[in-house]
């Protein structure tokens, strides 16, 4: 099973006026290619910081993060670029979707910057977002759109580079019960038929047991716990990975 | 990001906040309009002047005279190399053929003038006549001329110069009175006859005037030189009255009445400088006292001049007077070109002030666009695009309205010469490279004034961006 994500002693420090805020503090960590990880913790754990650190979105203060094999920290920042481009797909909390932009038009966005052909990006974004179901109202802005949509959206664009990374941001912080389901419900299935490696910062224990093979807590940006999802042990899908 | 996703995010970005970006683009505009209107009333401006040194016939004429004749234009000019007066070639027929077949000359006439009487209505009347050319026609010499010019170059006509018209009128002006028109003056002497006495030169080898000599002559000097002078008197029709001065070049020895040059030639007159020529023994046939050629493109006139003193001639021209004109106007369109700017500094500051705004409003987008893979490049080259793009539509803009002010000023300015009874002119141009050139000034400004907005948005840190609800 080859590492998609290796941390080494990472740590990723503020300073905020006069304190130095320890955001991640010493987190060392080894994720397989194709596992679905939960990072837990309280808010303020430095689960996020750890999250944006893995996308290439911020640099750690010290420590090495290996993302498929790269060291993010060396990386100059046309490369970080690229690799938020092309490795890892994100999705939010609040879906980050540009509001001036049709839903077909923030789905083909990643590929402007992959500077794909014009010819071939409308197909591409339609396919996306079949896999995540959103055959309709392409045309429309996402203020038009419900919750569930707008993430929907926001996964096809995360999607649309054929990423090996997927990183969710509480993905289902803004949406419904129902909704979330199955927001990660799709999810899972990108984990398990793409067999992208998923990251997924959340609060809710109980999300992360219901999906995630392994859960790691941490709390004060320091990593306190990393277990199997005891949960998930025995579910069909897993195939007795764990 | 490829050029064309480039503009199309860049406008798209721009119709977000249109009445802000229309206005940024309005003030650009204004700057430009402001740039091209005083430039192109510079150029103009420019232009007028030189068409009309043109037309004047003085941008193109340079005046050739003998050695011999002391009168010197050029006093300071290399006589210490010139040779002897004596040894150089005398101005005459031949020599003003050989004038007219140097390269880029358009043609080569003598100035035939000489102090006459006239008689008008009985009274005499002294003055200077000079024959014309047939090229003067088209000439601006005789803008506003009242009448016509001469039928034909040899037509027993006349052009009188306005104070010539009304001294023969009586109405010779007190100073400080208001000039008489010239259509008043022209009404009553146009059609009217007056009889010119002049003194022709009869060669004594050729008694009957055709100004031919008989074979055999060249071989007697004496003979040759020996000349009488006979009286004779020629009834001439007034044709036209003309303002302006023709003759402007000459100075003091300004022609007030204008006959067809070739009429003049064959009437023989005596020359003032024949009895000079005569006792320096210098030509057996007549000489001129300058000639005039003129060149076809103004641009040639100093190698024309050049290889006309090489013949062994004196020159004038009024080059130098156009260089110190071309000079004056680079000055000026400069300092136009300044003052027009000026407009477009305080608009590139507005563009500023625009793309800082739109970035404080744009944070979080900023942000997005990084997270899904927009390099700091990409951000850069989109607001970049943005300026370029209000500086493209502005300068397209300001082009047409600078174009409109431009034409106004010069629909104006003619409104007020035709009030004063002057003829308009346009005395505004917008050339194709002032067009081209105040757009990619625009852009180029713009571009200028996207630098540092566009340095801060892809500097923005992607995580702090997206922090902000």
């Amino acid at each position: 099973m080859t590492t998609a994500i290796r941390t080494e002693n990472v740590c990723r420090h503020y300073a905020m006026g006069e304190s130095l805020i320890r955001a991640v503090d010493g987190v060392s960590l080894e994720i397989p290619a194709g596992e679905f990880v939960a990072l837990l913790g309280t808010s303020g754990s430095g689960k996020s910081s750890l999250l944006n650190l893995i996308a290439g979105l911020d640099r750690p203060t010290s420590g090495a993060v290996m993302v498929e094999g790269h060291d993010l920290a060396r990386l100059s920042r046309e490369e970080l670029a690229q690799h938020r481009l092309r490795t890892v797909g994100m999705v939010f909390q609040s879906f980050n979707l540009i509001p001036s932009m049709t839903v077909i038009e923030n789905v083909e966005l990643p590929l402007r910057f992959a500077e794909v052909e014009r010819g071939q990006r409308d197909g591409l974004a339609r396919a996306a977002l079949d896999q995540v179901g959103l055959g309709k109202r392409l045309h429309h802005r996402p203020s038009e759109l419900s919750g569930g949509e707008q993430q929907r959206t926001a996964l096809a664009r995360a999607l649309i580079n054929k990423p090996k990374l997927l990183l969710a941001d509480e993905p289902t912080g803004n949406l419904d019960s129902h909704t979330g389901t199955e927001i990660m419900n799709l999810i899972r299935e990108f984990n398990e038929s793409l067999g992208m490696t998923v990251v997924m910062v959340t609060h809710e224990r109980a999300l992360a047991e219901q999906y995630a093979e392994r859960l790691i807590f941490l709390a004060d940006g320091k990593l306190v716990d990393d277990q199997p999802n005891a949960a998930s042990v025995g579910t069909p899908a897993r195939g007795g990975r764990v | 990001m490829k050029a064309y996703d480039l503009a199309e995010l860049a406008i798209r970005n721009l119709r977000e906040s249109v009445l802000r970006n229309s206005l940024t683009t309005v003030g650009i505009s204004v700057g430009v309009a402001s740039l091209v209107a005083m430039l192109s009333l510079g150029i103009g401006l420019q232009q007028m002047a030189t068409r009309r040194l043109v037309r004047s016939g003085l941008f193109d004429t340079v005046l050739v005279t003998s050695r011999r004749d002391l009168r010197n234009f050029n006093r300071g000019d290399d006589t210490t190399n010139a040779p002897d007066p004596a040894q150089s070639p005398v101005l005459d027929e031949p020599a003003r053929q050989k004038l007219e077949q140097l390269p880029s000359v358009m043609e080569a006439y003598p100035d035939l003038r000489f102090i006459t009487s006239f008689t008008f209505e009985d009274k005499p009347h002294l003055t200077m006549v000079a024959g014309v050319p047939e090229s003067y026609k088209t000439n601006d010499a005789f803008e506003g001329l009242q009448g016509r010019f001469f039928a034909s170059d040899t037509a027993p006509e006349v052009i009188l110069q306005k104070t010539f018209a009304a001294e023969l009128l009586g109405k010779t002006p007190k100073p400080g009175a208001d000039e008489v028109p010239v259509a008043e003056l022209a009404k009553p002497l146009l059609g009217k006859e007056m009889t010119m006495r002049y003194a022709e030169r009869v060669d004594a080898a050729d008694p009957d005037g055709s100004g031919k000599r008989a074979d055999g002559a060249a071989s007697d000097p004496i003979r040759a030189t020996t000349y009488s002078i006979q009286s004779h008197e020629l009834k001439l029709r007034i044709v036209g009255v003309t303002d302006l001065d023709p003759d402007s070049m000459r100075g003091a020895a300004r022609a007030r009445v204008l006959l067809p040059l070739k009429l003049v030639q064959s009437l023989h007159v005596v020359q003032p400088n024949a009895m000079r020529d005569t006792t320096l023994a210098a030509s057996n046939v007549p000489t001129y006292s300058s000639v005039s050629v003129r060149v076809k493109d103004p641009a040639k006139i100093q190698a024309v001049e050049d290889a006309i003193k090489k013949l062994g001639f004196n020159t004038f021209s009024i080059l130098d007077a156009t260089r110190s004109l071309r000079r004056f106007f680079t000055v000026l369109d400069l300092f136009l070109g300044i003052f027009g700017s000026l407009a477009l500094a305080v608009a590139s500051i507005g563009i500023v002030n625009t793309l800082v705004m739109a970035i404080l409003e744009r944070r979080r987008e900023i942000g997005i666009l990084k997270a899904i893979g927009a390099s700091d490049i990409d951000v850069k080259k989109l607001f970049f695009a943005e300026a370029g793009v209000m500086g493209a539509f502005g300068g397209a803009l300001g082009v047409a309205l600078g174009w409109t002010i431009g034409r106004v000023i010069n629909i104006g300015t003619n409104i007020y010469l035709r009030r004063q009874d002057m003829a308009p002119e346009q005395i505004w141009f917008v050339p194709w490279w002032l067009v081209g050139g105040a757009i990619a000034f625009a852009i180029v400004v713009s571009l200028l004034s996207g630098l540092y907005p566009a340095a801060r948005a892809a500097r923005l840190d992607p995580v702090q961006a997206l922090r902000y609800e």
